[in-house]
């Protein structure tokens, strides 16, 4: 085994610990927003559009390059836009009562 | 190390712990809008980062920027419109479309590397495993969350999809996937097996999809969601990119979690849910008015305008039917009526109320209702016994008393005790189950009225009665 390969297999199996571990009980008003905001983060395979697009070097690799560009980029800026939008609800200033609950969530 | 590889390594690092703490954040209420924005600032640099290196790296050509830039400004342009403009009660279906590209991203990126090393001498294993896992992986998470996207739009039949030779044809693509993993790892020069490996999964993605009814798909968009992620961590391997492999696996682990919690909360297990064929989605709860039974009472807008006029405390149990006839508008309102004069309202949500857990919060925050007006089930629970009208809306199991009672579908299941206010109102199109398929007896208390109606059409004629009682 290389040792390029080594590391990554480290780092994989890591941070999928870090991934169980961070994910303890989450109340289900949070459950949806935070599925959208897990589905924005594996948006980083933009970055790996990135990399191919610099090593295509002909007509049917930039059309992967370009569809790899354009799913990954719908990922990312949707998934944060929508997360964002949905939390946003969460501590706009309430409409019925006037009470300034800023906590907002503490129920 | 050069000066610039060091760089980006670190700033790599630090936008995996953006991504680490931002997930960790978005556990509570209160921190969870900056959780998200700490997550999108570490994506902000690793995209940053990279650029940087291609830019000083120099081998770009001029259409791989031309291709780079056209894709990135088209998806980014579709990608934060649809963000922007999609009604809160269609957003499930937007997230899994979002997963589907994810997804499709990741085993593209294995496309790409593979058939340009694949032209070469063989390859390394260290490449070849996590290049089919990647484009496997990618391939069924692209399909499949493709089909879920279309289940909760209504584009594709909710109820489950069965035809006869899909166990066949199931197992086919299995062996299919089977001998594309075994040819590109063993003969890594013909690129063909690789689209074998493609199509198979593409397949796959479908058949497992299709059987799935409507009630299940947010779990399943959840588990999709988790795949993509390791989809994504394998194209890291692929590209020997190490954040590519932190964020992926990340995704893959706390989706799972995620996964699980949703399916626990719907009562449901995951295996089950695979197994498919569960619940009749959309169409069944909105399906032809089966018989009215006759010891059930029917009501009018009018009676019910009288009782909630002349209630002290009213409770709303939003459910289902109230996110497909997007009535949380009308129900805002008329909440806002009874509150201006004073009577108390409060809401009952189930956990998982609406289309997905938690979803049922979000589309009545939409609507500016209170953060404090909105009661999770313990609370809720412990509030019946002083409530003087329950107006249920489109909810249907959640608030099913045979949950209590062992040997049925949803027995075991965390219900609403609506049963326990002093008066009920129910307003449903009919006396259709819902997604579990059982009867619910609630209907036929002798407490409850029921009042047949779209659940927009039905309270805005309930506003009406009210306001002339109240006046």
């Amino acid at each position: 085994m290389n040792e390029e390969l080594y590391a990554n297999l480290a780092i994989f199996v890591l941070s999928l610990l870090v991934g169980f571990e961070v994910m303890s009980k989450i109340p289900a008003t949070l459950q949806t927003p935070m599925m959208s905001g897990a589905n924005a983060i594996h948006g980083v395979v933009v970055v790996g559009a990135f990399v191919i697009a610099a090593e295509a070097d002909n007509m049917y690799f930039y059309i992967l390059a370009f569809l790899a560009a354009f799913f990954a980029a719908v990922n990312v800026a949707g998934g944060y836009t929508v997360t964002d939008r949905m939390l946003g609800m969460f501590d706009r200033p309430t409409g019925g009562s006037k009470k300034d609950d800023k906590s907002g969530g503490e129920k | 190390m050069s000066l610039l590889e060091t760089c980006a390594s670190l700033i790599y690092l630090i936008s995996a712990v953006c991504y680490v703490i931002g997930v960790h954040m978005m556990r509570s209420p209160k921190t969870a809008k900056n959780g998200n924005l700490l997550s999108g600032l570490g994506m902000i640099m690793a995209v940053v980062m990279i650029l940087i290196e291609i830019i000083a790296d120099g081998k770009i050509s001029f259409p791989g920027w031309i291709a780079l830039a056209a894709g990135l400004i088209l998806g980014i342009g579709y990608g934060v419109i649809k963000a922007r403009k999609v009604p809160m009660t269609d957003v499930p279906q937007l997230v899994s479309l979002f997963n589907a590209v994810g997804g499709g991203a990741a085993a593209t990126i294995g496309i790409f590397d593979y058939t340009r090393l694949a032209a070469g001498s063989g390859l390394a294993l260290a490449f070849s495993i996590p290049v089919f896992l990647d484009v496997v992986i990618g391939g069924t998470t692209f399909s499949g969350s493709l089909i879920a996207t279309g289940k909760l739009s209504g584009h594709v039949p909710g109820k489950p999809i069965i035809f006869p030779g899909s166990k066949l044809l199931n197992g086919l693509v299995v062996i299919a996937i089977i001998v594309a993993a075994v040819m590109m790892i063993g003969f890594p020069t013909n690129i063909w097996y690789i689209v074998l490996g493609l199509v198979a999964s593409l397949i796959f993605g479908l058949l497992m999809t299709l059987p799935i009814g409507g009630a299940d798909m947010p779990v399943v968009v959840s588990l999709l969601n988790a795949f993509t992620g390791l989809a994504v961590s394998f194209a890291g391997f692929v590209i020997n990119n190490q954040i590519l492999i932190i964020a992926g696996a990340l995704v893959g682990a706390a989706g799972t979690i995620l996964t699980l919690q949703m399916a626990e909360a719907m009562n449901r297990s995951v295996a089950n849910i695979i197994a498919g064929g569960f619940g009749g989605g959309d169409e069944a709860s909105s399906g032809a008015a089966t018989d009215v039974p006759a010891n059930i009472t029917e009501t009018s807008a009018d009676d019910v305008g009288l009782q909630l006029a002349y209630a002290h405390n009213v409770m709303i149990v939003p459910g289902y039917g109230l996110a497909a006839a997007q009535a949380q508008h009308e129900v805002a309102e008329l909440a806002k009526l009874l509150t201006d004069h004073d009577i108390n309202v409060d809401y009952a949500i189930h956990p998982v109320a609406g289309r997905m857990p938690g979803h049922m919060n979000v589309l009545l925050a939409d609507v500016n209702v209170p953060y404090d007006q909105m009661k999770q089930l313990d609370e809720a629970n412990s509030m019946f016994e002083n409530t003087d009208v329950s107006l249920v809306i489109g909810a249907n199991d959640v608030t099913n008393p045979l949950a209590r009672e062992s040997g049925n579908a949803i027995s075991g299941m965390p219900i609403l005790d609506v049963d326990k206010s002093k008066s009920i109102v129910v307003i449903k199109r009919s006396m259709s189950t819902g997604y579990a398929g059982v009867q619910n007896p609630l209907f036929s208390d002798d407490k409850t009225n029921m009042f047949f109606s779209d659940a927009k059409k039905g309270l805005q004629d309930i506003i009406a009665s009210t306001k002339t009682y109240l006046s």
